[in-house]
């Protein structure tokens, strides 16, 4: 790492560099000198993303043993495995900021790091499975398009990937939900009713509007953020309605109207109350979710210490790495 | 050789497998370690897949309109024709990974030998399994080993599963009339010959486990095909309730 010799000059120096770099576009590697405060949004940023793919398997595993058909059972099964893959991968592009994954996992699991709001709702028919895919990755890949420009060079090459992945997941939850619209009255009411349910907790999602996000400005400079939340929150809106629309769907909300002039759908007062409610710990399923991931936690040490312990008698040069 | 003959022992395929990839893919969500998450979640695709497979070609030969969610999602318990090892809840990590194990050693053969049936497109199902059972065999052996000869926990918890499955061993080799019949047509494996076979595999896996076969446990009673726990009524009745709720939706 940097030395710290006459360091008060030499950060100084580097942090004029940083920013010169960040001026010009150019992605910032592992290896290359950061200043701290940008090495610890960053892994807040990118931590809080892998454990929100975590958790956010919770509600849809849900369904894995209720999906009514094999082939819904498959791409269910598939859509939740790839959110612990990307899980994985941000991990270990968190990883790269000098930070381990136990460390980060205790963080989730002692409830000290965040994960999106939107995994704290349950989910209560087959059609969440639909609604989920189509607003929740909908809304996600928004927030990720512009990821994937993002200054750190791990993170926006993860978001690339996870994009692709994401964007199919949000086909297959509006096709689930195309299909559910054009079935039987009982199916079209279950999409209906999930739409309702689902809305506004995708609109919040995107995280509180610009006037009461701290965070924001400091992110836009440095280019880690590349759009504010509520600049995100319109693409997601303009985006959904004619989709609503083609499925003759309708989004609860009367104060919904298309504006000539700027070209954009707006929307109605969101209830920022519940967003901050679930935010800190009272939304319908935060206790469930976090008592979940510390089940398995738990009831998985023994298996963790197995391996690791196999590891060193049989790869001594290894055995650290099995835990 | 009849149709009934085939469609029965194709139900016996498709249902082991439907049933075991249900039963792994309870554990997403809540695996041990992200990467098991991961291969746990693979395999069951992977098993359901093999399933539709051949519940699908069970639907053809019964022809009588039913297609493979037909078969799975509208039968009782008493018409599945799976193994009564696969319905077992999941018990613990060394639960699941000995009766991965027991069935992928299993699964491996007879997948090799169906590779040979005189049925062209048995064969062909058969032949896209066992690429996949191959890795699912590594994935369990790996997992055995690192259990088996791991901590004192993990061995114990391994032996114990070794000791609570094996009973249910036998049925994955009692051949009736059916398979005798199918063996006679070259479209099944002699079962009497895998036996052997999957027992020297597996005592090979458990050797390196350090984990002992048990001599002393009396196999069950009624272990043909069809005869199962009652707790594959309760998997079963998660399993069909969004179907049955909606019969003749499209989904």
């Amino acid at each position: 790492m940097q030395q710290d010799a006459p360091k008060a000059v030499d950060d100084a120096a580097l942090n004029a560099r940083f920013e010169a770099r960040i001026e010009a576009g150019e992605t910032i590697e592992p290896k290359d000198w950061m200043p701290e405060r940008y090495r610890t949004q960053l892994i807040r940023m990118m931590s809080q993303h892998a454990h929100s793919e975590i958790v956010g398997m919770l509600p849809e595993g849900n369904w894995i043993t209720r999906a009514p058909s094999l082939k819904r059972k498959m791409s269910l099964i598939a859509k939740v495995q790839d959110e612990a893959g990307h899980g994985l991968y941000i991990y270990c592009g968190t990883e790269t900021l000098g930070v381990d994954r136990a460390e980060l996992v205790d963080q989730l699991l002692t409830g000290k790091a965040k994960y999106s709001s939107i995994f704290n709702y349950p989910t209560l028919s087959w059609a969440d499975m639909g609604v989920i895919g189509w607003f929740v990755d909908g809304a996600a890949i928004v927030n990720q398009t512009v990821l994937a420009k993002a200054s750190y060079g791990p993170y926006a090459r993860a978001m690339i990937r996870i994009c692709k992945e994401e964007n199919f997941h949000k086909k297959q939850g509006y096709e689930i939900m195309a299909t559910l619209a054009n079935g039987t009255p009982a199916q079209k009411a279950m999409a209906q009713d999930a739409v309702n349910r689902w809305w506004w907790p995708s609109l919040m999602m995107l995280g509180p509007s610009d006037a009461n996000s701290p965070n924001t400005a400091e992110l836009i400079k440095w280019r880690v953020k590349r759009k504010t939340n509520d600049e995100l929150r319109q693409r997601f809106i303009d985006l959904t309605v004619p989709q609503a629309q083609a499925v003759d769907l309708t989004l609860p909300d009367p104060d919904l109207k298309y504006n000539e002039e700027t070209g954009h759908w707006e929307h109605g007062p969101i209830d920022w109350d519940e967003f901050w409610a679930v935010v800190k710990g009272n939304g319908p399923c935060n206790r469930e979710r976090l008592q979940a991931r510390r089940d398995a936690h738990e009831k998985g040490a023994w298996v963790r210490e197995a391996a690791a312990a196999y590891a060193a008698k049989h790869q001594p040069a290894s055995a650290s790495n099995a835990a | 050789m009849s149709n009934d003959d085939l469609f029965e022992y194709l139900l016996r395929l498709g249902d082991d497998r439907l049933v075991l990839g249900h039963r792994l893919s309870e554990w997403c969500g809540h695996g041990p370690i992200l990467e098991e998450d991961i291969a746990l979640a693979n395999i069951a695709l992977d098993l359901i897949g093999q399933a539709t497979l051949y519940l699908h070609f069970a639907g053809e030969v019964e022809g009588k309109g039913r297609n493979e969610d037909a078969l799975a999602y509208f039968r009782e318990e008493v018409e599945f024709r799976n193994l009564k090892m696969v319905e077992l809840p999941i018990g613990d990590f060394a639960f699941t990974i000995v009766r991965q194990l027991l069935f992928d050693a299993f699964s491996f053969l007879q997948m090799q030998e169906l590779q040979k049936s005189a049925n062209s497109e048995l064969a062909g199902i058969a032949s896209k399994g066992y690429k996949e059972v191959r890795y699912h065999l590594r994935h369990s052996s790996e997992w055995l080993q690192r259990l088996g000869d791991g901590t004192e926990e993990s061995h114990d918890r391994a032996q114990k599963a070794v000791d609570d499955l094996w009973r249910y061993t036998r049925e994955m080799f009692a051949a009736d009339e059916v398979e005798e019949r199918l063996h006679a047509a070259g479209i099944a494996p002699d079962l009497r010959m895998l036996e052997p076979q999957w027992r020297t595999m597996v005592a090979d896996v458990m050797q390196r486990s350090t984990l002992s076969i048990p001599s002393d446990v009396p196999p069950l009673e009624q272990d043909e095909r069809g005869r199962h726990t009652e707790y594959l009524g309760h998997m079963l009745s998660e399993m069909q309730i969004v179907a049955r709720s909606h019969p003749g939706a499209e989904w």
